[in-house]
């Protein structure tokens, strides 16, 4: 068991340099923003994943890519533009605001003022001011009392 | 008053409308960033032999047909005689990029099923690929005369795409001069 552990250690830790072996170039700075550049890439071919997620070998691939031109002292716009120049504003998880993405930053925006605008009119609809009270009938209101005065359990007697 | 009663009708029905145009595209397929930009340039052994190179020099006055293709890629070996056909009917010769393959089974496989290519780039470890934009193969582009690219298809070719949209934007291309 014991002879297992130790074993199992030993692989674990020499498995360690080839797992970081793309970002050994790297400082800690820079590997911050090559976790942070990952997650806001796109995976092109297993969509809907960035690169950082992703075990595609081409994911891969874009992720030596970051390493490398981070290690190259490019900056965050440079290696993004690099990407894009190749596949496309597809490949970033952020799109830049242009004509074909408007609808994409202000759609929800306009669509949240519709819904507002709807449920204002639906509200101001229900409740309407409520009518006039009409005018106190004075006269009938002493009917009432006095009648009630008169017999005040005629009423409750049939209940019980 | 009556408004009420249509409006949830209308939402409903562009909805609908919406979903529906949504279900006919196909979200795999990515719009290029290629299309009128001029072929990334590369310099690369060929498949035959380390001392003879490739470059994108050779697109430079005459029309192009560039097939991204593996000999591990099932779809490849799909397309692969509408490759030759397409070659065979409209005169264009095909430049073959052998992606991220060894030499020994690519060779293998063009023995195999036939070498439709005039001359293929050895590209092992992908790089030109990415540069090129490829996500997955088999890709093929379209080049023109002065080396722009005008056209690309995303995964293995139909026999639909080829003769409604590949053979003429060949010929199309070829009548342009």
């Amino acid at each position: 068991m014991r002879h297992a552990l130790s074993l199992l250690l030993l692989l674990v830790w020499s498995a360690l340099p080839i797992a970081f072996a793309q970002t050994a170039d790297l400082n800690d700075a820079q590997l911050e923003r090559y976790h942070e550049l990952n997650a806001e890439l796109r995976c092109v071919i297993c969509q809907n994943r960035s690169i950082a997620e992703s075990d595609a070998p081409l994911a891969k691939d874009l992720r030596e890519i970051v390493a490398r031109q981070l290690a190259e002292g490019r900056s965050d716009d440079e290696i993004k533009a690099y990407l894009v120049e190749r596949y496309g504003e597809w490949v970033l998880y952020d799109p830049p605001f242009s004509w074909s993405t408007w609808v994409l930053w202000l759609g929800p925006f306009v669509l949240l003022f519709v819904g507002l605008v709807f449920v204002i009119a639906v509200m101001r609809g229900r409740y309407r001011a409520p009518e006039p009270r009409p005018p106190l009938d004075r006269e009938r209101l002493a009917r009432v009392l006095k009648s009630h005065e008169a017999g005040p359990d005629d009423t409750d007697k049939d209940r019980s | 008053m009556r408004w009420r009663l249509i409006m949830p009708v209308v939402v409903v029905f562009a909805l609908i409308v919406m979903l529906g145009y949504g279900l006919t595209r196909n979200p795999s397929e990515l719009p290029s960033a290629f299309i009128g930009k001029p072929a990334p340039s590369f310099d690369l052994p060929t498949l035959d032999s380390d001392r003879e190179r490739i470059t994108d020099a050779a697109f430079q006055g005459s029309i192009t047909l560039v097939n991204v293709w593996a000999s591990w890629c099932v779809a490849c070996r799909a397309e692969h005689e509408l490759i030759t056909e397409i070659s065979r009917r409209t005169g264009v010769p095909v430049v073959g990029l052998n992606y991220k393959d060894t030499r020994e089974a690519a060779l293998r496989w063009l023995g195999r099923y036939g070498n439709p290519f005039a001359v293929v780039a050895f590209d092992p470890a992908g790089e030109v690929g990415i540069d090129w934009g490829v996500a997955a193969v088999p890709e093929t582009f379209v080049v023109d005369r002065d080396g722009t690219i005008r056209y690309k298809v995303v995964g293995a070719i139909t026999r639909e795409e080829m003769n409604d949209t590949l053979i003429p934007k060949l010929r199309q291309l070829k009548q342009a001069s």
